[in-house]
Order: structure tokens, then C-alpha cells, then sequence
């Protein structure tokens, strides 16, 4: 129970925080009205009890347990709480060195399951882009109305066949007897079918592809707010076509790209069912390697060490994207 | 002029090798439900078929998951949509500092990936629910599920009403206050109505997101299983053209959603057009500039590149 403790007290600390910047705040004397003279006590309690529930239990609270698990051993029940209940980096140890006992070697499959995590996200986040900026652009600037009703239409359509479903189209496609080879075949292109799920090639195409309307959309709608004229009066000036898409374009819609990369490298990351359809060698992706410590070795503190790992990755991508583009955390989430 | 040319045959080139590759494999796929071959093949077509829906309709664990994911999507639906209201409210009355502190904690599950928020929220429960002494009634699948989903849905539903609730004035409101009406009457005749439009999104938002989950779901959801864990381990095991004729039944009803929105949404623009001309026309025939009063509200003759409802529909969904 000392975990919940720690928790419990956790989470006191942020609350107290909100509650003094909101102290804070009457003091400086914003407005007259306190928050139940305002909305009501019945909506105001209401109010209150609805994001408390939603902010500290479902949000704040397993945060901060899962954090707090990571740094302890794996324990039969019995033990929780007893005697060897004690913090330990045994979990993150376990990341770089493979078993506690041995500090000699690195364990490589994780860390470069890591990395190549981390690296091809990156990678196919920038190709992600790459491909949807022209079609973001057309939709938002020089397609007619009746031809941006069309390109939406197609667009809405792969948007609710979830994940798996579009994992399992490209075994269709990629696989040993699958569509392209057949195509192959029958052009007499290739002499033995290609393994195109070994190889990967069926992985990235599916993690590319699962995330293309999470980038188009947010180019879309940022781009859109642009003047047309603005555009017009640089090509006016004489600009050529890459200047205006680079220093008039780009920087009216870096929100939009922002937000865009962010869920993009967020998503892909943290992606399980591709990887877990199309993955060619077993432990080439993080989030199977997480999965198997939960459900396959059941060793929770280490799956939660894991999990705070790839997080971490995640809040550092989130930390340089806003660096880099100077904007503010509310300007990419809305 | 030339230039033009090779212009336009460039960004049609790319819009077609873009269109193929988005509807491609899911053409593939729709094909290969209607093919013969016990295993899901494009080609060749050595027999239509229609075996495969066959299967799916009396595929009992198929029709458990389904089952689950609907009621999971129900109680998402009536935790996550009051709950994003209740954050986008309070939004609007904190200032400064400690707004952007609370809207950092309200957002950042947006940007959590989907198993982290999935691991915490079973480790969380497992031991504190045995804490509270409620094991039996809280730490069950779907009722973490729910817990885990709403955690991120919740904000999606708290950026879309949020959007709509920027757009409001709260002269309104205070109008009605000055008027004798109680808060919660000002809350339920004035507020409400105002952000129905966005409740409704957020709540289909919210039923579509948590039906399709599965990063979230495959950590929480324990010994149950929702229609996306039975899909993962079936296709884990092999192909089945029976999933093909799933994935053909979602596409086919996407499809038919999307123009029905489509024909609605036309019909309501040439419905506005008309009241836009009619008014108009009015107001040439009493000749009295100052009655703005006679143009409807919102024209919505160009809604499409104004309105925010791509965009709901679109934000993050395949977590």
C-alpha cells in the first residue's frame, strides 16, 4: 500500500498547486464572482465533480502510480508492502544491461527495438508529411468547392476501418501468395514471390498509412485560414513556387504542422496492432516488447518501466517539436 | 502556359497515386471477401461468393466482442461527453496560470500513447480498487476499459465543445440571469441548446473512437474482449476472409454515413441559399437598409471550408 501512499500524496500535491494559482489569482481580483455564485451550487458541484473525477482518478492518479510501480521490484502479493517492497532501478536496469545480476553486456534487443522505434517514427512522421502536404494544400487552397466535397468523401472513407483491419489488407496485399506478388507473377517481373512482411516493407507501409489523415487534417484546417491574396501577392513579387510554400505557406501554418508531427510521432510509436500483424522479427517494435512483459512474463513493475520509457520518448518529441517551432502547447492541441 | 500544364499533370498524378494508395488496400480487401479461396486472395478470382458473410453472421466471438464494444462504447459515450462538457466549462472561468496548468493536465492524455494510458490505468486499479474493497465491481475489464478510454476521449470531447463554446456569448447568459432566471435555468435554456450541435459530435466522436480502440483496450480489458481484441488475435493467427467481409461491411456502412452527411449537408446549403436570396430580396422591397435583422444568422453557402466539423471527425481517433 506504500505505492497508493505515495500516490495519494501525489496527487494532494498537484491539487494544492491548482489551488493556489487559483488563490493566486482571486487575489489579483479577475472577477468579482466566486465559482459557485457564479454557476450555481448544483452545476457548481457538478462542475467540480466531474473534472476532479475525470482529472485526478482516471488522469493524475494511475499516472503516478505507474511511475511509482516502475521503480519497484516484481512481487507476489503476499510480499507487497513487506520487507523487499523497496525502490530499485532493477527495471530500467534491466533495459540497458538485459538481467539484474550482470552489468556486462548491453541488452541489445530492447535498446535497439527502442531506437528503431523512436527513428523510423521520426522518419515516417517526416514522409508523412511529405505526403500530405500537397494534398492539405490543394484541399485548403486551390481545389474548387465541389472538388474539396470529392477529396473529403474519399478522404472519410479509410478513416473508421481501424488498425487492424488495415494491418490485415496489407497481408493481403504484401504476403508470400499475396496480391503484388501475384501481380509481379503475372508480368513475370519476379522469379520467386519476395518477402515483403520479412523485410518490413508491409510494417511501415501500414504504419505510414494508418496516420495519414491524422496529418492531413490539421495541415488541412491551418492552412485553410490563410489568404488566398497573401499567396497570390507572392506570386505576384515573383516568388517561386517552393519560396512561397517555405516562407509564406509553411510558417502561417506551423500550428497545424506541429500538431500534426506531434499526433503523427505519437501514434506511430505507440502503435500494437501493426507491428503485432506485420512485424517481421518478433521484438523489432517497442510496444510488443512492453505488451510481452505484461501479459506473457506478467512482471507489471517492469511493463510499467517500459511504458514510462516510451512516454518519456513521447514528452521529449512533444518538448523539441514546440522548441522548434516556438509555439506553445495550446497553439498545437486545438 | 506550358507550365500550367505540366502543372496540373503533376498534381494529377499525385492525387491518383495518392487515392490508390489510401482506397487500395481496402478495395483489395473488399474483393477478397466476395473471392472462393478459404484463404483471403485477390487473385484470381476463382468464384463469387457470398460464404463468408455467412460465417461472420454466426461467428459467436466475433458477435461477443461486438456485443462488448457496443456497451463499452455506450458508457464511454455517457461518462466522457458530460465529463469533456464539465472541463470546457471550467475552462473558460480560470485565468492565467492556472489555466494553462489545468490544461496542460486535461490535454496531455491527447498526447499520451494509447498503451501507456492503458498500462497505468490497470495498474492503478488493480491495487486500489482492493484498497477501496470494491476488487469485485471495479477491477473488471469493462469497466476499466471504460475508465481507461474516457481518460482520452474525454478531452477529444472537451476540444469540440470547447471550439463551439469560444464562439459563445456570455451576454447572453447574463442576460437571461438579469432576467429573473436561475442558474441552472440559464444553464439548461441558454448554454445547452447553444452547444447541442457540438454534444452531438462529441458524443458520436466519442462512440466511433472507443468502438475502434485497441491500444488502450487490449491493456485493460483483462479476460473480456471487445470486437478489436477478437479481430487482433485472429488475424495474429492467421487470414480469414472472413475478416474481409467485416472489414467490407465497416467500409460499406463509412461510406453510406459519409453521403448521407453529404446529401444533408447539401440540401441544408441550398435550403440557406434560398432563405439568403429570399431575405434579401426582402429587404430590396421594404428599402430599409437598417434591418439586418431579416438575414439569417449563418449562411452557410461556404460552410464547408468554415466549418470546424471535418476536424472534430478527424481528430486523433486510432489510438
Amino acid at each position: 500500500m506504500k505505492g497508493l501512499s505515495i500516490t495519494f500524496a501525489a496527487t494532494l500535491i498537484v491539487v494544492a498547486i491548482f489551488l493556489l494559482l487559483m488563490m493566486f489569482e482571486r487575489k489579483k481580483g479577475e472577477r468579482g464572482m466566486s465559482f459557485f455564485e457564479r454557476n450555481g451550487v448544483l452545476i457548481g458541484t457538478y462542475l467540480i465533480l466531474a473534472v476532479g473525477f475525470w482529472t485526478i482518478v482516471t488522469i493524475i492518479m494511475p499516472m503516478v502510480f505507474m511511475v511509482d510501480l516502475s521503480f519497484r521490484p516484481k512481487l507476489a502479493p503476499s510480499q507487497v508492502g513487506g520487507p523487499l517492497d523497496e525502490y530499485t532501478l532493477k527495471n530500467y536496469r534491466y533495459f540497458l544491461f538485459g538481467s539484474s545480476t550482470s552489468a556486462e553486456s548491453w541488452n541489445t534487443i530492447h535498446i535497439r527495438a527502442f531506437f528503431v522505434t523512436i527513428v523510423a517514427s521520426i522518419i515516417l512522421t517526416l514522409v508523412n508529411f511529405a505526403i500530405c502536404y500537397p494534398i492539405a494544400y490543394y484541399m485548403a487552397q486551390a481545389a474548387t468547392l465541389k472538388k474539396l466535397r470529392i477529396v473529403l468523401l474519399l478522404l472519410i472513407i479509410p478513416y473508421w476501418v481501424n488498425d487492424i483491419l488495415r494491418a490485415f489488407a496489407f497481408r493481403i496485399l504484401l504476403s508470400e501468395n499475396g496480391f503484388v506478388n501475384s501481380v509481379l507473377d503475372l508480368m513475370g517481373l519476379a522469379g520467386a514471390p519476395f518477402d515483403f512482411l520479412g523485410a518490413n516493407v508491409g510494417l511501415y507501409m501500414a504504419l505510414c498509412y494508418s496516420h495519414l489523415l491524422i496529418m492531413i487534417f490539421p495541415l488541412y484546417n491551418a492552412i485553410e485560414s490563410q489568404d488566398h491574396n497573401q499567396i497570390e501577392a507572392a506570386r505576384d513579387l515573383g516568388a517561386p513556387w517552393w519560396h512561397i510554400h517555405l516562407f509564406v505557406v509553411m510558417p502561417h501554418a506551423k500550428p497545424g504542422i506541429a500538431s500534426g508531427m506531434t499526433l503523427c510521432f505519437m501514434l506511430t510509436a505507440g502503435a500494437v496492432a501493426t507491428p503485432m500483424v506485420l512485424g517481421g522479427p518478433r521484438s523489432l517494435w517497442f510496444t510488443p516488447i512492453v505488451y510481452d512483459r505484461f501479459y506473457q512474463l506478467f512482471d507489471w513493475p517492469q511493463g510499467a518501466a517500459y511504458a514510462f520509457i516510451l512516454l518519456l520518448a513521447c514528452i521529449v518529441f512533444v518538448l523539441t517539436v514546440l522548441k522548434i517551432s516556438g509555439l506553445k502547447l495550446g497553439e498545437i492541441t486545438r | 502556359m506550358k507550365s500550367a500544364m505540366l502543372n496540373r499533370f503533376i498534381v494529377a498524378v499525385y492525387m491518383v497515386s495518392f487515392f490508390t494508395f489510401l482506397l487500395g488496400p481496402l478495395a483489395v480487401m473488399v474483393v477478397s471477401a466476395f473471392n472462393t479461396p478459404a484463404y483471403p486472395q485477390v487473385w484470381p478470382i476463382e468464384g463469387l461468393t457470398l460464404e463468408w458473410f455467412q460465417r461472420l453472421a454466426s461467428d459467436a466471438e466475433i458477435l461477443e466482442g461486438l456485443r462488448t464494444s457496443v456497451i463499452i462504447g455506450i458508457f464511454v459515450v455517457l461518462v466522457s461527453v458530460p465529463v469533456g462538457l464539465a472541463g470546457a466549462i471550467c475552462m473558460t472561468q480560470i485565468f492565467r496560470s492556472a489555466r494553462s496548468f489545468y490544461y496542460f493536465v486535461v490535454v496531455a492524455p491527447v498526447l499520451t500513447p494509447g498503451i501507456v494510458i492503458g498500462i497505468s490505468t490497470v495498474v492503478f486499479w488493480r491495487d486500489f480498487s482492493g484498497l477501496a474493497g470494491l476488487r469485485g465491481l471495479m477491477y473488471d475489464g469493462i469497466v476499466l476499459t471504460v475508465l481507461g478510454q474516457s481518460s482520452f476521449i474525454s478531452s477529444y470531447c472537451m476540444l469540440i465543445i470547447m471550439a463551439r463554446l469560444q464562439r459563445f456569448e456570455s451576454a447572453q447568459e447574463e442576460a437571461a440571469l438579469d432576467l429573473g432566471a436561475s442558474f441552472p435555468q440559464a444553464f439548461r435554456h441558454i448554454l445547452l441548446p447553444f452547444l447541442r450541435p457540438a454534444i452531438l459530435s462529441a458524443a458520436v466522436l466519442a462512440f466511433l473512437t472507443s468502438f475502434e480502440n485497441y491500444n488502450t483496450t487490449t491493456f485493460s480489458i483483462l479476460a473480456d474482449k471487445t470486437l478489436t481484441t477478437v479481430l487482433a488475435g485472429r488475424v495474429r493467427l492467421g487470414s480469414s476472409p472472413v475478416i474481409s467481409a467485416l472489414a467490407t461491411i465497416i467500409v460499406v456502412l463509412t461510406l453510406v454515413a459519409a453521403l448521407v452527411y453529404e446529401l444533408f449537408k447539401r440540401r441544408e446549403d441550398r435550403r440557406n441559399a434560398r432563405r439568403k436570396k429570399t431575405a434579401m430580396a426582402a429587404e430590396d422591397a421594404e428599402l430599409t437598409p437598417g434591418s439586418p435583422r431579416l438575414v439569417p444568422e449563418s449562411t452557410n453557402t461556404t460552410s464547408l471550408r468554415s466549418s470546424p466539423s471535418p476536424r472534430n471527425a478527424i481528430h486523433v481517433s486510432s489510438r
